[in-house]
């Protein structure tokens, strides 16, 4: 173990070789926050029972045009699987502050420690059509990392992390904060930068879908990358080089 | 493969049906209902008292303004209420107060009176605008004179419930706010029965449920505990809504 822990960044580790990969506030992080996007992914839609209609603007009731009529989501999907938007309410504003401070501590941490700057850094590099063409043929092929430097994320990977991490994450915080009347009279910029509250609850339910999707790929990506090795580097921390 | 795709998904729906299993134990329950108390202090801790909900200018108001809850109490009292354009009604203000009173429309139009076009959010999801009309209750709080050990203002309406009056409760920070009105004209015409005739409570930085409409009643008290079940509103003691509706 010694040995190969001694192999330092510009070597290239052979395949089976166990590298730390992920440290433990990201790993603690990461439960977390899967923990809080599943409850509030289910009460949010549990929520959007109580009125699936979406609006642009400032206010949209039942006699204002919807831009969009949301189907009735099932049981199966919602928490608590019975329509009860009380407590859907209690799961999806409990878990909105597990989302947002955790959030903002790891990202804190994760500048403090510089895995932001190190394994999220967009290089010109990878946005190169001729890059990123190739990272898409070598997913493709299920190929998920360079042999040469498997321990760096591949473009569309850190690509998706920072849509996630700095885009949708954030709006869906300030999109649900403007849909809170006491925050709209602390924070009446909040309403201004969104376009009213409606138009707020509108761009909430599109962050969400975001999240959803992220979450489905990535889980159907973890499951082509090798389940047992991505699941215990998240546990452990370690990952082992793929053949 | 597929097994294994399988337990990935079969996790997520396990968290989802293991949610509801969460909130029948008292202790997670308990956990869980304190999001509300996290809430309430992290709003107040970072709203001024006295910040202002948002107020709109008269065309951005919504075309039709739906009424929502009750839309007409239909007792046999509110019925000879409203068939003498409310002439009768009195407003009883009492509890731990000086001063109690009885305030009729002509005393509350008498009063200084505040207008305010602002946004009405139910806790369903959707919003309306309108503009509402007047005294700020914390006036009519002051002339009762509230007595030292009040904390909470409860509000008694004229629509029942399962055979017993629509209550609410607010606490003294927004009884005082500006924009906290009893509320007896909507959009420059005296309230209307779907939308709480002949006045109605506006307190305007917390969601539509708190907003008590068909008032008769206003009571300062020092605890909610004797109040209904004891949680400061009816939805909050039948079906665990949120007493704070500030989100």
């Amino acid at each position: 173990m010694d040995a190969r822990l001694r192999s330092g960044p510009d070597e290239t580790p052979p395949p089976g070789t166990p590298i730390r990969r992920h440290r433990l506030a990201t790993r603690v992080w990461h439960w977390v926050n899967a923990v809080a996007v599943v409850i509030l992914l289910g009460s949010g839609l549990g929520i959007s029972n109580a009125h699936p209609r979406l609006y642009w603007g400032r206010y949209g009731a039942n006699f204002d045009p919807a831009w969009l009529q949301l189907p009735r989501f099932p049981a199966w999907i919602t928490i608590p699987a019975s329509y009860n938007l009380a407590i859907s309410r209690r799961w999806h504003l409990f878990f909105a502050l597990v989302l947002g401070f955790g959030l903002l501590a790891h990202l804190l941490w994760s500048l403090a420690n510089r895995h932001i700057q190190r394994d999220l850094r967009v290089r010109r590099g990878d946005l190169s059509r001729a890059h990123l063409r190739a990272d898409l043929r070598a997913h493709w092929n299920f190929r998920f990392h360079d042999p040469e430097r498997p321990r760096e994320y591949n473009a569309f990977q850190k690509l998706s992390y920072v849509a996630i991490l700095f885009v949708a994450l954030p709006l869906a915080i300030l999109t649900g904060l403007a849909l809170s009347p006491a925050m709209d009279a602390a924070w009446p910029w909040l309403l201004d930068l969104l376009g009213g509250r409606q138009s707020a609850r509108s761009i909430h339910f599109l962050a969400a879908t975001g999240i959803a999707l992220f979450t489905i790929v990535h889980l159907v990506l973890v499951i082509l990358a090798g389940p047992i090795n991505e699941v215990r580097s998240m546990l452990t921390g370690w990952w082992r080089v793929p053949e | 493969m597929i097994a294994r795709r399988n337990l990935l998904a079969g996790g997520a729906g396990l968290l989802l049906a293991g949610c509801d299993r969460v909130v029948q134990i008292p202790a997670a329950r308990k956990i869980l209902f304190a999001g509300e108390d996290m809430q309430r202090g992290l709003q107040r801790a970072l709203m001024d008292r006295g910040a202002l909900a948002p107020e709109f200018r008269p065309d951005q108001r919504s075309p039709i303004f739906r009424a929502n809850g009750t839309y007409d109490p239909g007792t046999p009292e509110y019925k000879a209420l409203a068939a003498n354009r409310f002439a009768d009604w009195r407003l009883a203000v009492g509890g731990l107060v000086e001063r109690p009173l009885t305030l009729s429309l002509a005393d509350l139009r008498a009063l200084p009176n505040r207008s305010q076009i602002t946004r009405h959010d139910c806790v369903e999801g959707w919003s309306a605008i309108g503009q509402w009309t007047g005294p700020m209750l914390g006036n009519v709080l002051k002339a009762a004179g509230l007595r030292r050990a009040a904390r909470y203002i409860v509000f008694t309406c004229a629509d029942l419930y399962g055979g017993a009056p629509y209550y609410e409760s607010i606490d003294l920070v927004d009884a005082f706010h500006p924009q906290t009105i009893l509320a007896w004209a909507m959009n420059g015409r005296p309230l209307d029965v779907p939308h709480g005739a002949p006045c109605r409570l506006r307190v305007e930085r917390q969601l539509g449920y708190k907003h008590a409409k068909y008032l008769m009643r206003i009571d300062a008290v020092a605890s909610l505990a004797g109040i209904g079940l004891g949680k400061g509103g009816y939805w909050e003691d039948r079906v665990d809504y949120d007493w704070y509706a500030g989100i």
